[in-house]
């Protein structure tokens, strides 16, 4: 339905977007996660008609938006601090788009009604902008982008602002409400919590590239790089020589899995394949941290003349920190990332 | 993010025509078209006049003209005056504009409206009613013995009593807006209170003070009436040289010369200061104007309160008060009355009249000046990089031309260009408000534009993906914000045609004179009863200007309560 061909946007040389290509089926979901300054709000921007194009064609059903200004092209976009027009209510904001299409006042006001009612706010409309809390104003704000039934709904950082707990339940409400309405979508986040929980399928993005796109559980599962994998949060990382069921690595021998690749190649060992064993067992380490991480505690290792390891494990099993602890590898858990270590 | 994506060149593809470029071009064309004819063609024009004797230029009279040593003294002293009257009403201003800004106290509106009524009066007045109060015989030489008048402190002190409004209307404005929480955050980031006035307000102040500033030096560079009365035969300003050069000596090639040689500083000035402000008017975050302002706290306000009070009183309200006190010189409002009367050869209606006449051409005026300069400000509002953006610069610095050009030159060009078909609008009513237009112009963009510019970018796109063409983006986006500015830009643009002397008294028919123009034909004439009569029109002139700015106060107050148009 949405279609990037080589989409490329530079800033004074430098690509911000960088020969990208993707696709939206309709009615999918699709979350593009990155850190700042990956180019993922420029993407957004540029499906929207706000950002010019320096190479590259978009498609949206199968039709060339080059030269299509950003009012005519039906996409929705909710702003990453959402935007609302303050010197109106919330039932002008929602209506907006309405208007703009030249829908009728009564047509309006039913539909204002009814979009209020979707984002669970009836009866706001006379409300003044100002007035909302942070939830609400997300709320109005995505009923003012679904209102003139857009195409494609894009959301900026959709939940950037809120606060944690009410950030969980919308993520949520979000993916039924999406699923009940059929919309295509496509959002931006830098939060892999937001992305994985709302999107049908997850693109990471690195430098204005694609890092990697799949399913939230095939990201999860293979990861595609070093980048990805310290960016969705894992720690140990590093580079290794393969040879037989042993890895050469920093942190001494490791044991792979009998199919692993040979010779040089980076290393993840996920936190779960970190095992704590009595001191004077396996890697000798000083315990530098510990988190509490609601299931679990995560703890950060020292080993001598190593770099950090980080570990899980359960809370009654977790040392203090300056403990000593002996560390042994689960098989397991080591995965062979593409890419060079230390990015 | 804007900032940065000025920076940019514009991408150049063929086959995707820049649309926002053509039509900010569009909207460019009728300015540049309105300023094309009624402006630089009349004082090309009557310059080409006064340089081309008998179809040979003569070029040679530039030099001879500029190596006279009472030209040279002339130049030197328009430039120190004008200078030191800048620096002397921002000093005294901006405690002003803060004041006026932050502060909530009893009687702010009508103040409000008191302090910018001197504006407005016609110069020739605000001469007389300092010779009034620091002449001869006047209020500080009955009680003192003190006079001003010979010396250059009566011309500045009137300078500082006709722009006192520039710097609060414009600075105020602005810094009323700026959200409070901003200078909060520094002080929590362990700046003292003046450093965090001076690295967060300060700087966001920037452009307006820089606006405000450009503007006084403007205004008194190109002095006129004040300077006329004050100055005596010991100071002269260009604008005084040339209006003695036309009118007086009938030296037409001399006053085109120093036509030009105004033009030129007024270019170069307005090039230092578009240097200057580029890039300036950053986008700001502006509050409801109404919730920054409180009450006065702790000794040190209510003394900021009251020196403002004070200075207001002696520069602003005595002035006046003498001026009002002179008008009632006579029994039983015998200098009123007499206005009603049409006696002898001076007028071909009675004075009366004039009141009638300068609100109509006022409200034309007002109406042309906002037609013209909205378009421009919406033209203005977003700044491209590359080429178009130099020529939307080159265009920002153009509108301000009208302001630095001799009145007299436009009025005197008007009179020689717009006499002949296709333009033959000599005889026409509209004459008066265009020239008066040209001069409001330039207040209309400058109150707009930084308004404009600080609307967040954002909002417009969130407009755009909704659906609204610019055009809509603009009616529903930007309008509704720059209400407020818009009013405060009418207000400007309706009081300076009001008051505008220079180019009306060329262009104005005898029977239908301005306030000002009648004010200055009574002053012409020796006489206690034109004399009276004369402080009795301006008194007229200035109830008016007080009655239509307080009712401007009153809209803006309006507009508040209903929300619309308030950030």
């Amino acid at each position: 339905m949405l279609k990037l061909k080589g989409a490329t946007v530079r800033f004074g040389g430098r690509a911000v977007l960088d020969e990208v290509g993707l696709d939206v089926a309709e009615h999918e979901i699709v979350c593009v996660l990155g850190p700042s300054g990956s180019g993922k709000s420029t993407l957004l921007r540029a499906v929207a008609g706000l950002q010019h194009l320096d190479d590259g064609r978009i498609f949206l059903d199968g039709r060339d938006l080059d030269g299509v200004p950003a009012h005519k092209r039906g996409v929705g976009l909710m702003f990453q601090d959402h935007q609302l027009f303050p010197q109106r209510d919330v039932a002008g904001n929602v209506a907006f788009g309405l208007r703009m299409h030249g829908e009728s006042k009564q047509r309006q006001a039913l539909r204002v009604e009814e979009l209020l009612t979707l984002v669970g706010l009836p009866g706001a409309q006379g409300r003044a902008v100002a007035s909302l809390s942070g939830g609400e104003q997300q709320r109005v704000a995505l009923a003012r982008a679904l209102a003139p039934r857009p195409r494609l709904l894009m959301l900026d950082e959709p939940l950037g602002q809120l606060d944690r707990s009410l950030r969980e339940r919308l993520v949520v409400e979000l993916r039924e409400l999406f699923a009940e309405l059929g919309t295509t979508v496509l959002a931006v986040t830098h939060d892999q919590g937001e992305a994985f929980a709302l999107a049908d399928r997850v693109v990471v993005m690195r430098d204005g590239r694609i890092a990697q796109t799949g399913t939230p559980l095939e990201v999860w599962q293979r990861l595609a790089d070093a980048f990805v994998a310290r960016f969705l949060g894992f720690e140990n990382v590093t580079g290794a020589t393969v040879s037989g069921e042993a890895a050469d690595t920093p942190w001494g021998k490791l044991p792979v899995p009998s199919d692993t690749t040979q010779g040089e190649v980076t290393l993840l060992v996920r936190p779960a394949g970190v095992r704590l064993v009595p001191a004077g067992e396996g890697l000798r380490c000083t315990v530098a941290a510990r988190t509490f991480r609601g299931t679990h505690v995560a703890v950060r290792l020292q080993p001598e003349g190593a770099p950090r390891l980080e570990a899980a494990c359960a809370l009654r099993d977790a040392p203090e920190t300056g403990d000593e602890v002996g560390v042994a590898f689960d098989a397991a858990e080591i995965v062979v990332l593409a890419g060079v270590a230390g990015l | 993010m804007d900032l940065a994506r000025t920076e940019v060149a514009p991408p150049a593809r063929p086959r995707s025509p820049h649309r926002g470029s053509v039509a900010r071009l569009g909207l460019m064309a009728v300015p540049v078209a309105f300023f094309g004819v009624f402006f630089a063609y009349p004082v090309v024009a009557i310059t080409v006049r006064g340089l081309k004797v008998d179809g040979v230029w003569r070029f040679g009279r530039i030099g001879d003209v500029l190596a006279q040593p009472d030209i040279r003294h002339v130049l030197w002293f328009t430039t120190w005056q004008a200078l030191a009257s800048t620096a002397l009403t921002l000093l005294i201003a901006l405690p002003g504009a803060y004041v006026f800004a932050r502060f909530e106290f009893r009687g702010k509106q009508i103040l409000r409206a008191v302090v910018t009524v001197p504006f407005v009066l016609p110069t020739v007045v605000v001469g007389t009613a300092f010779l009034a109060l620091l002449g001869r015989g006047g209020l500080l030489d009955e009680l003192w013995g003190v006079r001003l008048d010979t010396t250059v402190w009566a011309i500045l002190l009137a300078h500082v009593f006709f722009n006192y409004a520039v710097v609060v209307r414009t600075v105020g404005g602005l810094w009323a807006q700026l959200d409070p929480r901003q200078e909060e955050a520094a002080r929590m980031l362990g700046a003292s209170r003046f450093t965090a006035w001076r690295t967060v307000t300060l700087p966001a102040l920037g452009p307006a003070v820089a606006a405000a500033a450009l503007m006084v030096f403007l205004f008194t560079f190109t002095s006129f009436g004040v300077v006329q009365i004050l100055g005596g035969p010991t100071f002269s300003t260009l604008e005084v040289e040339i209006y003695r050069q036309t009118s007086e000596i009938f030296d037409l090639s001399t006053a085109a010369v120093l036509t030009l040689v105004q033009f030129a500083a007024v270019g170069a000035i307005l090039a230092v200061h578009a240097r200057t402000v580029r890039r300036r008017e950053t986008a700001l975050r502006l509050v409801d104007a109404g919730a920054t302002a409180r009450r006065p706290r702790g000794a040190g306000q209510w003394a900021l309160l009251a020196g403002v009070l004070g200075s207001i009183a002696v520069l602003l309200v005595l002035p006046l008060a003498v001026l009002v006190e002179r008008s009632l010189d006579a029994p039983g409002f015998g200098y009123y009355k007499a206005l009603t009367r049409n006696e002898g050869s001076l007028f071909l209606v009675p004075p009366i009249e004039a009141v009638g006449n300068s609100l109509r051409y006022a409200f034309a005026a007002t109406a042309i000046a906002l037609l013209i300069g909205g378009l421009a400000a919406a033209a203005l509002t977003r700044r491209d990089a590359g080429r178009l953006g130099r020529l939307v610069r080159g265009f920002d610095a153009l509108l301000m031309l009208p302001l630095g050009v001799s009145a007299v030159t436009v009025g005197f060009g008007f009179l020689i260009a717009l006499d002949e078909p296709p333009l033959d609008l000599r005889s026409t009513w509209i004459l008066v408000p265009l020239a008066q237009a040209l001069v409001g112009v330039p207040f209309v963009v400058r109150t707009m534009l930084p308004v404009l510019r600080a609307v967040d970018g954002r909002l417009r796109e969130a407009a755009a993906v909704l659906g609204a063409s610019p055009w809509r983006v603009w009616r529903e986006v930007d309008l509704p914000m720059v209400r407020r500015a818009l009013l405060i830009a009418a207000g400007f643009a309706f009081a300076v045609s009001l008051g505008e002397f220079g180019a009306t008294v060329f262009i104005a028919r005898p029977d239908n004179p301005t306030l000002p123009v009648a004010v200055a034909r009574l002053l012409g004439r020796a006489g206690e009863l034109n004399y009276g009569q004369a402080m009795a029109l301006s008194t007229i002139l200035m109830l008016v200007c007080a009655v239509s700015l307080l009712v401007l106060e009153r809209l803006r107050t309006g507009l508040r309560s209903d929300r619309t148009g308030e950030f």
